[in-house]
């Protein structure tokens, strides 16, 4: 069983803060993380590799400093890691990005791929999707639950805004996971050492055999036109005196509004 | 297009890397270097001193198909066990409003609804109703729900292609905006019309909503955007609308996804959370499950629903389900009342487009605060079993 998993390095949404009087985020410090949900997108190749045997195989397009997060993969015991890197890709959208995922991900072959459900710093959760469709393989979003594969199908839990449903997919698939899937394990020693030493294969645009207009900035459809930082409420109002008060107020109020049946 | 970095005149200040809200600028050699996260936003242009950041346009970047072959606003109204979902009413309301400021008309998809559901449908903006009754869109599957919309698009080409945020429009639109070479912006908040290039303006939260981005699909149509639910209002219903509606053969779709099984998960709260008009939100200052049953009381009261931060949630003092904020639900009631909650950023993220915002907090300089209409300094276990009986003593 080939099973490739599909990771992003992403600054750690966390720690980014905004400065209120220039309106910038503040990013000094903050760390470079692998992307939270491909954790468990990992783990569960993992756990799959342990039950059914086989190869992991982590994948990330970035930057050569994206280089750390394929080793954190390696630590955790993904079997073989590949960056897709090359300054042709650079200003990717999702379109792109995804297009340049599938050519990488065609040329290691694969029976299961894994994706987190969306990316912190995007939260477009669109790659995963995408790259199922130019591979022409289906695929099933937000899983929570993944039984063993038998007899080329797969059964697992897809979780619904008022529920889950049971969904059932031929192989070879791709699937997007959320966090009650299952919890990351940390490093092993052995895995440690293992990352240390670990020779990052690198992919560029020809080595996946990529068209040049299918990259980058060339390759995406959506660009950005500006960023800007939300804007405050202006019609805050604090209540004053004492508790008593306060509540009183806030009734009145909110029956004003009749928000509240008096 | 393409930002670099003129070598000779940069000096190394470092001005740009600040400036940066993608980390994409670094020194090296004593030089700002632009490396691959670079998304174009232009935010480094202006604030070189040196005038060292420049913008190059590159040969290609007046590729452009036809694009005034493609006309009209579509909106993909999903539905689940045959009833049409919430949100593409508010879709209707939002591409009824893009549809008259283009001059073009509004036109709803819905595969696998009834005959009653387009109906329905005209009544809240469409002109135009393409109905598929095939049995196969009765489950969603994302296979044939992405070829059907595919092929409707290339054959009608609407210039704008709307579908709800929801587990369903976010999981199978990126397949229809691949296949069709096409971009697609993800969880929009508001969507404007640039009148003179007909471009959709997409505005959506990014980093966890710490900022805000637009963003434009110039040189390619159908643009297409999934909306968040809850953002859009809906216009009022007019049932007097002539309307044309159109039916679908589903064909043959291929479809290796099976749906063995539907099981719903309604919480003690009945209602999901999206749909909530009032929702009462805990946090860590009501320091465990007795706290939330007092929550539970003033809900009654007020015809709300539970919810909570991250930090309850982690707690075990409520169901995952009911947490709102970046790793939870995004929720956009008329009155969120929010009970010791600090607010970080990722919980602001869910919550602050609400209506109303009420914020109990017993820390004055808490962040929940800024984003509050009406701020109660105080301890949520003085503060909320007073408002408990105030609303009581006003039913009497």
């Amino acid at each position: 069983m080939n099973i490739v998993v599909c990771i992003k390095q992403v600054p750690d949404t966390s720690e980014v803060r905004i400065n209120p009087e220039t309106n910038t985020l503040v990013r000094e410090g903050v760390p470079s993380i692998i992307n939270p949900y491909d954790l468990h997108a990992l783990e569960a190749a993992l756990q799959l590799r342990e039950k059914t045997g086989g190869k992991v195989t982590v994948i990330t397009m970035g930057p050569p400093q994206a280089e750390d997060a394929l080793r954190e993969a390696v630590s955790m015991g993904a079997d073989d890691v590949r960056l897709i890197s090359d300054r042709a890709f650079a200003g990717a959208d999702t379109w792109a990005t995804s297009y340049a995922l599938y050519k990488a991900i065609e040329k290691i072959g694969y029976d299961i791929i894994l994706c987190g459900k969306q990316a912190i710093d995007g939260d477009t959760a669109q790659v995963g999707p995408e790259v199922a469709e130019f591979l022409d393989i289906p695929h099933i979003s937000y899983v929570r639950r993944i039984d063993e594969p038998a007899g080329g199908k797969i059964r697992v839990q897809r979780l619904m805004d008022d529920g889950y449903d049971v969904v059932e997919a031929s192989l070879p698939v791709l699937m997007t996971v959320v966090k009650e899937l299952n919890t990351p394990r940390l490093p092993s020693l052995k895995g440690k050492m293992a990352a240390k030493k670990a020779v990052i294969t690198r992919m560029d645009k020809d080595a996946i055999g990529a068209e040049e207009e299918n990259v980058g900035l060339k390759g995406s459809p959506t660009q950005v036109r500006n960023i800007f930082a939300p804007q405050a409420k202006a019609d805050r109002k604090m209540l004053q005196g004492s508790v008593e008060m306060q509540v009183e107020e806030l009734v009145k109020e909110l029956r004003g509004l009749k928000c509240v049946s008096s | 297009m393409r930002i670099i970095v003129a070598e000779d005149k940069c000096i190394g200040c470092r001005q740009c890397i600040e400036a940066c809200p993608y980390s994409a600028i670094a020194i090296k050699d004593e030089k700002a270097f632009i490396n691959e996260y670079c998304q174009f936003c232009r935010s480094c242009l202006g604030v070189c001193p040196e005038g060292a950041i420049v913008e190059l346009a590159e040969e290609g970047d007046s590729r452009k198909s036809d694009l005034s072959a493609y006309r009209g606003v579509w909106v993909f109204a999903e539905q689940h066990g045959g009833e049409v979902a919430s949100v593409a009413y508010e879709l209707l309301g939002a591409g009824r409003r893009l549809a008259d400021e283009l001059g073009t008309e509004l036109a709803a998809v819905v595969l696998g609804a009834s005959e009653g559901s387009a109906d329905e449908l005209t009544a809240w903006g469409a002109d135009k109703v393409y109905v598929c009754g095939d049995p196969v869109f009765r489950d969603f599957n994302d296979e044939p729900y992405s070829r059907m919309l595919t092929t409707l698009i290339q054959t009608h080409k609407p210039e704008i292609v709307l579908a709800g945020a929801t587990p369903v429009g976010r999981s199978f639109m990126p397949r229809v905006a691949a296949r069709l070479r096409t971009g697609l912006t993800a969880d929009c908040t508001a969507l404007e019309i640039d009148k003179e290039t007909r471009n959709l303006l997409q505005i959506r939260p990014a980093f966890g909503g710490n900022i805000m981005a637009t963003i434009l699909c110039p040189s390619s149509r159908p643009q297409m955007a999934t909306v968040r639910p809850r953002v859009m209002k809906r216009t009022a219903a007019d049932n007097s609308r002539k309307v044309e509606i159109i039916h679908v053969g589903g064909g043959r779709l291929s479809c290796r996804t099976r749906v063995v099984e539907t099981v719903k998960e309604t919480s003690e709260c009945m209602i999901n959370l999206q749909e909530a008009e009032i929702i009462i939100s805990g946090g860590r200052g009501m320091g465990g499950a007795k706290g939330f049953a007092m929550l539970e009381e003033l809900a009654g009261l007020l015809g709300g629903t539970v919810a909570a931060s991250r930090a309850a949630v982690d707690e075990g003092w409520i169901p995952y389900r009911q947490q709102v904020g970046q790793t939870g639900k995004t929720v956009c009631p008329r009155i969120y009342i929010a009970c010791g909650i600090s607010g970080a950023v990722q919980h602001l993220v869910g919550m602050q487009s609400s209506d109303i915002i009420v914020a109990i907090n017993k820390n004055p300089e808490a962040p929940i605060f800024s984003v509050a209409t009406y701020g109660i300094v105080g301890d949520v276990n003085e503060v909320i079993p007073m408002l408990i009986k105030k609303l009581k003593e006003g039913r009497q």
